[in-house]
């Protein structure tokens, strides 16, 4: 208003001041947030939700884990009941996926199955994560020598075929659940290792690392506290991703027959007591693969969507 | 260069001895010895047994026995197919399974990285979306589902090809695209991304200006630089082959080595588990070494002394 004032006095000057209009911004709606500030994680599940085929991957996972759990109670079968003359059965309205050799309801035996072949997918990624997080995590942390020592070892084991080292290992532990979540967990760590280095060594140098020094923060505080949070977005992608892979590992070692032990079920042994009966019994063949491919899709989809949401940067 | 390879030999080496040694313990660390069965063997055959397979040494003597026969190629004796060695098992098995694997790799080869470089080209055209849904399902469906799938349709509806056993060319159809699913998928995904960097270069933009045809644009200079990246992925190529022959050859009934592995497997044959997966392991570390080396020479860029991340 001094301006207007300022330029013209003569004929604005016995105007009253409420006259006047203001132009222009208005410092006080300047400084109002309209849009509430995004965390990474709130950015991160907008960007996921856009993406159709990982939300498609995220239902499909969210549904068969509820499968697992109330699927086993609503069949009104066990998984190890046998009903000998019911053997072999085509799916009816009784046995909706038929029967196996054994006269035992497929369907249960599914939902039995996706409780082991789930399970086994995310206890031998956690176990991996463990280890891998903390390996990698010592090892960008503290650098120089023990760095180079630390990588040098997974530069060897690298090079040793794993698959023959779970096969190893599962054929003198003996086959059962727990020797698997422990074979896939104790094996499969390097590339979460690797990952978690990469990302420690970058976030090492930044400021809030310095900052935490400062305040006092010793190394375990500094890795637990600071640096894999602040890895968690890799992580996770990483995790996704190697869920199907121990599912498939499993499925994969039930098929030459190290698996769970009879009569327990998961996916990869019902696949393989299917093959047997292939032709005359497709069925039990085709339920026990869809479920399988089903999982490893919707898992393959969302690990990706959430690498496009989780890292912009790597979007092509 | 020459420091290089001598590094890579010299960590196969460490890698290979490693698995030995693990592989060892692991199958000395076996309640019972190879002979314990149900039926009682009477002591003296029982004896008799363990003195002809060096049972009574030390056990550091066997580790060194066993060393100093895995460095001349001499893997030791079948407990379970007595008179038998693991060499005969590899001469007999192996030729089998390298023929099925070397069809498969080629045909993954052959298909998969045209796929990626169409897919490339049409990018988020139906081209691409189609390869890109068929590879993602390649790389989610499992070979041991592939290939009952395929032996269901193809052998038990269709007639069109034999269920299984090995010896006609017909016979090696199925199993070898079951093989060759995965790695065809993951060869046109590495394949088109690889592309899609390449040819939004500018010295791509500079091909086309001076006037050069797609088709040289394409071929000269995009797929041959794109193509890089790619081997790299040989050295797991041959590794997820090898695990695949392992089931499908159990589905095919197919006469190869992985069939005998996971018979050994099953049967408990400690010494043939022991000699296969030393056999395995060189197999796949002399694998990953030729591809290791092969890159070398291939980038110029690549720095040779410095380490791989």
């Amino acid at each position: 208003m001094s301006i207007v004032n300022g330029v013209n006095p003569g004929v604005f000057g016995s105007l009253p001041d409420n006259a006047f209009e203001h132009v222009g911004p208005i410092p006080e709606e300047q400084n109002l947030i309209v849009r509430p500030p995004t965390t990474y994680w709130q950015d991160a599940w907008r960007r996921l939700k856009k993406n159709f085929l990982a939300m498609c991957g995220l239902y499909v996972i969210i549904f068969f884990i509820a499968l697992a759990i109330f699927g086993p109670m609503l069949t009104g079968y066990t998984y190890f009941g046998q009903v000998l003359q019911d053997a072999n059965k085509a799916p009816s309205l009784a046995h909706w996926f038929g029967t196996d050799h054994l006269g035992r309801d497929e369907l249960t035996r599914i939902f039995y199955g996706a409780r082991i072949s789930l399970s086994i997918g995310i206890v031998a990624s956690v176990i991996n994560l463990a280890v891998g997080a903390l390996y990698g995590g010592i090892s960008g942390l503290v650098g120089g020598r023990t760095d180079n020592v630390m990588m040098r070892i997974v530069d060897i084991i690298y090079g040793i075929p794993l698959q023959l080292v779970v096969i190893l290992l599962m054929v003198v532990m003996g086959s059962g659940l727990l020797n698997i979540y422990v074979a896939l967990g104790l094996v499969y760590w390097l590339g979460m290792a690797r990952i978690v280095r990469g990302q420690v060594l970058a976030l090492k140098e930044q400021e809030f690392v310095l900052a935490a020094r400062m305040v006092g923060a010793d190394q375990r505080r500094l890795l637990l506290r600071h640096l894999i949070p602040n890895t968690m977005g890799p992580i996770i992608v990483t995790l996704t991703l190697s869920i199907p892979q121990a599912i498939f590992t499993e499925a994969w070692l039930s098929f030459i027959g190290l698996g769970v032990a009879a009569p327990m079920a998961s996916w990869g042994v019902l696949a393989s007591e299917g093959v047997g009966g292939l032709r005359s019994y497709p069925w039990q063949t085709f339920f026990p693969a869809a479920a399988i491919s089903l999982t490893m899709l919707a898992f393959n989809f969302l690990g990706d969507g959430l690498r496009d949401a989780l890292d912009p940067r790597l979007r092509r | 260069m020459a420091r290089y390879i001598l590094q890579r030999v010299f960590a196969a080496f460490v890698a290979l001895w490693i698995l030995t040694t693990v592989t060892f313990v692991l199958m000395h660390a076996i309640p019972g010895g190879p002979f314990t069965r149900e039926r009682n063997v009477p002591e003296a055959i029982m004896r008799n047994l363990d003195a002809k397979y060096h049972l009574n040494d030390p056990l550091w003597k066997q580790y060194l026995d066993y060393l100093g026969g895995v460095a001349r190629f001499d893997l030791g004796p079948s407990f379970k197919f007595p008179g038998q060695t693991v060499n005969d098992f590899i001469r007999r098995g192996f030729p089998v399974s390298a023929e099925l694997g070397i069809i498969a790799i080629i045909l993954s080869m052959a298909v998969g990285i045209p796929a990626g470089i169409i897919s490339a080209l049409r990018q988020n055209k139906w081209q691409d979306n189609t390869t890109m849904l068929v590879a993602i399902v390649g790389v989610s469906v499992p070979s041991f589902i592939i290939a009952p799938v395929l032996m269901y349709v193809f052998a038990l509806k269709l007639h069109w090809l034999p269920a299984a056993m090995w010896g006609d060319w017909k016979q090696v159809i199925m199993p070898a695209v079951a093989l060759a699913l995965l790695p065809l998928a993951t060869f046109s995904r590495l394949m088109r991304s690889s592309m899609l960097d390449v040819i939004s270069q500018d010295y791509i933009k500079t091909a086309r200006a001076k006037g050069l045809s797609e088709l040289a644009v394409t071929w000269r200079h995009a797929v041959k630089n794109a193509i890089m990246p790619i081997v790299t992925y040989l050295g797991p190529l041959i590794a997820a082959i090898l695990t695949g022959t392992f089931v499908i050859e159990q589905i095919f009934a197919i006469p190869g080595l992985g069939r005998q592995f996971v018979w050994s497997v099953n049967n408990r044959d400690y010494t043939t588990i022991l000699g296969l997966t030393v056999f395995y392991g060189a197999f796949l570390l002399i694998m990953n070494l030729i591809v290791d080396i092969i890159y070398g020479f291939l980038d110029p860029r690549i720095q040779l002394t410095g380490r791989k991340e």
